[in-house]
């Protein structure tokens, strides 16, 4: 961090829904804390005031889907000594990804009455195909408790503790009652990343998979044990083509399934 | 000839990525135009071939400020198309789930993106900075989190919340979680009324345009998920006819569509939505407490002015903390939470149209029997104010193109920030009836 004065942060944002920088706002305790300890120097959703770069810290929120937005990452890159992607638009394309299986003039064409106004590239891909990134913080949105510990971690200078493990593990931890076992509810949990606190088992619904794809994972197997509850391999495709679609053993598990 | 423009480059403090043109020529403003430049994403194109439920979880995606609106609108549209009605218990605590998302929306609009145009700061983050002002900031914060807290409550939390769905909830909350808020909402209560009378006395700049709003209305209770749609101009159709009478037009400009006003004639014209709107059509309806602040502090409809906009959002936060309290009250948990729906279903098509914080928000889908969208479409609130913001804008630059440069802008970014565009939500959603000439 610069000598002498508070490191400076920036959030950008690309193609997204502005849920993760939104995240941030919505840390109602520790936002004023936050904008001490750091002087946030762009962050255009929360302030007018934009400074230029450099920035020590930069947060960025939103896939890329333009040319413009090509550019503008690499010169937010020069800019930034550590370069954050937060979120399933940043960290994996998010579900606008969809697109990467389409063919987007037909897209544009289903939604805009005249699409020769419209600038979009073919594909909505992640941060880290553009330029290198320094620490992906997933979820769809992301967990306030791993951003304030990323934040944290970063001034005083160690690793942030972002476990990697899958949503089952958390179920246990809190005493949920495995809802695929138990009530034979179709459930990505098994690999899915860890990070929402195990919500949707909590509330009797299958785990959809917003956090992406856990450390160790078997997709396969897991689709063999959908297709056994009742599901047909399309909706085991779909399921894992949603937020983090993209995802490379996400978007291999969908592939694998697709009918 | 002199020459003169007006240019936001990126415009701050409001949710997604927009700019603002003006250009002056021999003091006649001659061009206006919001230029937003978020890139598009497609929502109406990729929901088909997804299934029903996913739909839900999907659509909250087009906005993490108002997923909420997205949710209710989309689980009404799809129950519509598919005959399924939610069990007794679910419709008070769908309006539970909004009003937080309400009480959430507007707190953020008021405290962080609106007040420091009237305050003179260029942020929250600096009042803050300011001693004096800081328990203003930590005030809004903690009303803020209110919101949050019911939607965390409810729906699991408060981005993109997981528990909705078609038929009803897949959980519902137990009525000792939802009473253990109370205490925070009676506060939020107080603390609302506050607002309103301080802000009263806040300097509203002098200008009122010729509005057509446009809002739910319901015969027992302020619009949120159900009613019919009125216009300050008389007009009184269902939601099934919403495109009858509205349409949306794509311009050079934007990757958002702008929405038009179809009158008898043909003729298509700007109108209003949001809460000024809804306040101004459905003033009875508020709750007694806000109804009563209104009158205390001299608001009266119709209020015309945009940027008192701020004092309607004041209006329905009290609104919204009063009816929450009495829902909690009342409250016994839904059992079952939720109506199941066949495996093989009645193809069907639904449209229905709720309040979002931003104002009126219509889906309609049609689903095949196998539960699979084949047809989506969206209307955002913001891209039916937008050409609305425009017309302002021809009124306003006007009266204060005479100012420095950079008093003029700021003053007609504030007028933009009265709107509390989601430019967002904008982009995503326009039509797909294909329309070419």
């Amino acid at each position: 961090m610069s000598e002498g004065q508070k490191p400076r942060l920036a959030v950008f944002k690309f193609a997204s829904c502005d849920g993760c920088q939104l995240t941030l706002l919505d840390c109602e305790d520790d936002l004023l804390a936050i904008a001490g300890a750091v002087e946030i120097a762009y962050f255009v959703e929360a302030r007018r005031r934009m400074l230029d770069g450099p920035y020590d810290v930069t947060l960025v929120e939103g896939s890329i889907t333009t040319d413009e937005e090509v550019e503008r990452i690499k010169e937010v890159r020069r800019q930034s000594r550590f370069l954050i992607s937060i979120g399933a638009c940043a960290t994996a394309g998010g579900i606008q990804a969809l697109r990467n299986w389409a063919d987007v003039s037909e897209y544009t064409q289903l939604v805009y009455a005249t699409p020769d106004f419209i600038s979009t590239l073919a594909e909505s891909r992640p941060i880290s195909d553009y330029v290198p990134v320094d620490f992906e913080l997933r979820g769809c949105p992301i967990n306030k408790g791993q951003l304030i510990e990323l934040i944290t971690a970063l001034l005083i200078g160690r690793q942030p503790r972002v476990p990697a493990h899958s949503v089952c593990l958390d179920c246990k931890r809190q005493g949920t009652v495995c809802i695929m076992v138990a009530q034979g509810i179709p459930c990505l949990g098994p690999a899915t990343q860890s990070g929402c606190g195990a919500l949707c088992p909590a509330y009797n619904r299958g785990c959809y998979g917003c956090f992406g794809p856990a450390e160790t994972l078997n997709p396969a197997s897991l689709g063999q044990q959908l297709i056994t509850l009742g599901w047909k391999e399309a909706d085991v495709s779909r399921a894992f083509r949603s937020f983090n679609g993209y995802a490379p053993a996400f978007r291999e598990a969908s592939e694998q399934f697709e009918k | 000839m002199t020459e003169k423009h007006i240019n936001v480059d990126y415009l701050a403090r409001v949710e997604g990525e927009g700019a603002l043109r003006v250009k002056i020529l021999d003091a006649q403003v001659t061009d206006v135009q919001l230029n937003i430049f978020e890139p598009p994403r497609f929502f109406e194109a990729f929901l088909r071939g997804r299934g029903y439920q996913e739909t839900i979880d999907i659509v909250a995606r087009i906005c993490g400020i108002c997923p909420v609106a997205y949710q209710m609108s989309a689980a009404h549209a799809l129950e519509k198309a598919l005959g399924v009605t939610p069990p007794e218990g679910v419709r008070p605590l769908r309006r539970l789930l909004y009003l937080g998302e309400w009480i959430e929306s507007h707190g953020l609009h008021l405290f962080m993106l609106h007040l420091p145009d009237f305050l003179g700061y260029e942020s929250a983050i600096e009042m803050a900075g300011i001693p004096e002002l800081r328990p203003l900031v930590e005030q809004g914060l903690r009303l803020k989190k209110t919101g949050n807290q019911l939607m965390t409550v409810i729906g699991g939390r408060e981005i993109h919340p997981i528990s909705v769905c078609a038929g009803g909830f897949y959980r519902a909350p137990r009525p000792a979680q939802l009473q253990a808020l109370a205490p925070d909402l009676e506060w939020g209560l107080e603390t609302a009324v506050e607002t309103v009378r301080w802000a009263a006395d806040l300097h509203y700049p002098d200008f009122e345009a010729d509005y057509e709003f446009v809002s739910l209305s319901h015969p027992d209770e302020y619009p949120i998920n159900e009613g019919h749609i009125i216009s300050s101009s008389g007009l009184d159709i269902s939601m099934e006819e919403y495109e009858d009478h509205f349409s949306e037009i794509h311009v050079a400009h934007s990757n958002a569509l702008q929405s038009r006003y179809v009158n008898g004639s043909g003729e298509g014209g700007s109108y209003l939505v949001g809460p000024l709107a809804r306040v101004n059509l459905n003033f009875a309806k508020l709750s007694p407490t806000a109804q009563e602040t209104a009158r205390e502090i001299g608001f009266s409809v119709p209020e015309r002015n945009p940027f008192k906009s701020l004092l309607a959002r004041g209006l329905e936060l009290i609104h919204a903390f009063d009816e929450s309290l009495d829902i909690i009250r009342h409250y016994e948990e839904p059992r079952p939470s939720r109506t199941k729906l066949p495996a093989r279903l009645t193809p069907g098509e639904g449209m229905h149209a709720t309040e979002a914080p931003r104002g009126l928000l219509y889906h309609r889908y049609r689903v095949d029997e196998n539960g699979l969208i084949t047809f989506a479409k969206i209307v955002a609130p913001t891209s039916q104010n937008l050409k609305r913001i425009e017309d302002d804008l021809w009124q306003y630059v006007p009266g204060v193109m005479d100012l420095p440069l950079e008093e003029a802008t700021l003053r007609c970014e504030q007028l933009v920030r009265s709107y509390d565009p989601c430019i967002s939500c904008a982009t995503h959603f326009l039509k797909l009836d294909i329309e070419r000439t």
